[in-house]
């Protein structure tokens, strides 16, 4: 990183951003944090009730076990989706001309709206209309995710994965095409195999792109809402329930001012640690390599 | 304004953290803060250290919320005193 | 380049395009051939699912609704960003990296937390149901990602161009509008393309956010799963138009995507 002049009057360039974002963040996010100690009938009738709502949360089993489900699926995701775009990026020819076809491909399903994602794999997935239900039941084995929480848990893994695998490996063909020709024909002079020449010249070079990748895979993983909405709708039961799902039933389905406001602030908390955390080893990893 | 539904201790509260952002804001000024490494694993600027107290007494009190069947005080007092430790040596 | 790599990649892409292989084949059959008895191919491909939704003022106007403020929003998000990310990739500033922390947490933080509140903000300044309400929310995430994005773009053009600029004795209004944009046309059209992707496919807040009148497609989408017994044809033909506007994107910046993906921060 080259030297950066110190420079108060760059604040003016970053005004417009932070006023915008106090709009859209700060003045919402106090509003929820005003709403989580009270108890709101309606605007005109509400009660200071404080840490309640927070204890009723804390204890609440719907909250903890879609919690629990929310970690599974967010690492269960993470370890299939980080090996495999790395595999995929690996394969991506570096100068060939079908290059820009396969990385267009790539990015189409970043592109649909997440509830096209949803619709699309509930009429692939279907096992009266959907290509691939068809497919496995003929192959004899008995597949319906509409009624089994384990079905609808990997057909879940397996939309997650088709949906942002692309993601992690655009990323890392990135990182990829960074690393100079000459590591290679080294490695290639050492009789290095494939396999030593990702853990030892690609991995180390890929490590701050994986970072971006692991961060948003993990938070945008654990916010899920609009794909297992329209897929399985949190069932069979509440096996598919993850946490943004509960949240929005309780804020705008059921219009628990209170209660809601306490979870978000809770969930919020927790995103917080995460990206803080991470930022961390980005930042370090910034001043490692300068 | 009546739909953010203020509250007297919610204003305080936020009253207080805009005071300490005005506060470094203004003791950033006067000398700024050199990157030191101490306790925590990490190097930390002032600000830093004060937003991992902030972040510290917030999970302090959803553990105490969450665990114990009790008034918050004890927390607040725990949440202070790491505020404090990690300020001077953290 | 090993071998497996290319097998791994090619199993890949054929798991890639068969769900949108058989989106594409519903979208062209009637829903009785849907329902009916199962084919792999459509047994009688028909235009019927798209000349439906091309008639019904409610799918087209959602079409309308879903680019408008797609388009408001990353109007906002590019004129805001990119004066910060300038600042923040040449200079250094009081508070400057908790601010980029803190714009960061943004861009993570889950859309349900902000459901309420955005619902009463909205309301209470008479926003509601306007695709200005929907891209302003959008910007929580947008804005951010923008000036992540450019950031990484602008710290990788060498300082050396600003004092160049300077020492020609052009004003820095001049430089930055005739010089320093148009080389980072690229790194704007990346930008342009993450805006684009995070808005048009966010449903929570676009539905929490439009009641009748700026009802966007996403919404009539699942509105139609729930309402009219599910016209899987229709549905399927829709979904296949929401993929247009990405396919036209994603074209105009394909040489600069990969970089992009990298928050032009590869190398």
């Amino acid at each position: 990183m080259s030297y950066k002049p110190q420079n108060n009057r760059a604040w003016l360039g970053v005004l417009p951003v932070l006023l915008i974002v106090a709009f859209s963040a700060v003045v919402p996010l106090m509003t929820v944090i005003n709403y989580s100690v009270q108890d709101i009938l309606d605007f005109n009738t509400r009660f200071f009730v404080g840490f309640e709502w927070y204890v009723q949360t804390l204890n609440d089993e719907r909250f903890i076990e879609a919690f629990g489900r929310q970690l599974a699926f967010s690492f269960t995701v993470l370890a299939l989706e980080i090996p495999l775009g790395i595999a995929v990026a690996r394969g991506i020819p570096k100068n060939s001309r079908l290059t820009p076809l396969i990385l267009i491909v790539l990015a189409l399903p970043l592109l649909i709206p997440w509830n096209v994602v949803g619709t699309i794999w509930q009429i692939f997935a279907r096992s009266d209309i959907g290509l691939l239900g068809v497919a496995i039941n003929a192959m004899g084995i008995s597949y319906n995710y509409t009624s089994e929480p384990l079905h609808a848990w990997l057909t879940l893994v397996a939309m997650d994965v088709w949906h942002w695998t692309s993601l992690v490996a655009l990323l890392a063909f990135a990182g990829l095409t960074a690393i100079p020709q000459p590591y290679y024909q080294a490695a290639e002079l050492d009789g290095a195999s494939s396999w030593q020449v990702l853990r030892y010249v690609e991995l180390p070079r890929l490590r701050g792109v994986l970072i971006i990748a692991v961060l948003l895979r993990l938070m945008d993983s654990f916010m899920i809402y609009t794909e297992p909405f329209v897929l399985t709708g949190g069932g069979p039961g509440n096996t598919t329930t993850f946490l943004s799902q509960y949240l929005a039933t309780m804020a705008v389905g059921q219009f628990d001012l209170g209660p809601a406001a306490a979870f978000s602030v809770i969930y919020f908390l927790f995103i917080l640690l995460f990206c803080w955390l991470f930022y961390q080893s980005v930042v370090k990893r910034d001043e490692e390599t300068p | 304004m009546s739909w953010m539904a203020w509250t007297l201790p919610t204003a305080i509260f936020f009253g207080a953290i805009g005071f300490s952002l005005l506060v470094l804001t203004l003791w950033e000024l006067k000398s700024p803060t050199i990157l030191r490494k101490g306790l925590l694993p990490i190097a930390t600027t002032r600000g830093d250290r004060f937003f991992i107290s902030l972040l510290s007494a917030a999970f302090i009190h959803l553990l105490w919320l969450g665990l114990v069947d009790a008034p918050v005080y004890p927390a607040t007092a725990v949440s202070v005193l790491v505020a404090a430790g990690l300020l001077k040596w953290g | 380049m090993s071998r497996s790599g290319r097998w791994i990649l090619c199993a890949y892409l054929v798991y890639l395009v068969l769900p949108l292989y058989w989106l594409f084949s519903m979208a062209i059959s009637s829903n009785a051939d849907i329902v009916g008895e199962f084919n792999a191919f459509p047994a009688a491909p028909t235009l019927a699912n798209f000349a439906e939704i091309f008639s019904n003022p409610v799918w087209y106007q959602a079409f309308g609704n879903s680019l408008t403020y797609v388009f408001i929003n990353t109007l906002i998000s590019l004129a805001v960003a990119i004066p910060a990310a300038y600042a923040f990739s040449r200079y250094r500033f009081l508070g400057d990296k908790q601010l980029f922390f803190w714009l960061l947490t943004n861009r993570m933080a889950p859309p349900a937390v902000f459901l309420l509140p955005f619902f009463q903000l909205y309301s209470a300044i008479g926003l509601f149901d306007t695709p200005l309400a929907v891209a302003l929310a959008h910007c929580l995430f947008t804005v951010p990602l923008s000036v992540w994005i450019l950031e990484g773009f602008f710290s990788g053009v060498p300082t050396e161009l600003d004092e160049m600029a300077q020492l020609d004795g052009h004003s820095f209004g001049y430089f930055f509008l005739r010089v320093f944009l148009p080389i980072n046309r690229g790194a704007i059209g990346v930008t342009l393309f993450f805006c684009f992707m995070f808005s048009w496919v966010e449903l929570l807040l676009a539905r929490t956010l439009s009641g009748a009148e700026a009802k966007p497609i996403v919404v009539v989408m699942t509105r139609t799963v729930s309402a009219s017994g599910l016209d899987w044809g229709v549905l399927a033909a829709a979904g296949v138009l929401t993929v247009l506007p990405g396919v036209l994107v994603v074209w105009f910046v394909r040489k600069d995507l990969v970089k992009g993906f990298a928050l032009g921060r590869v190398s």
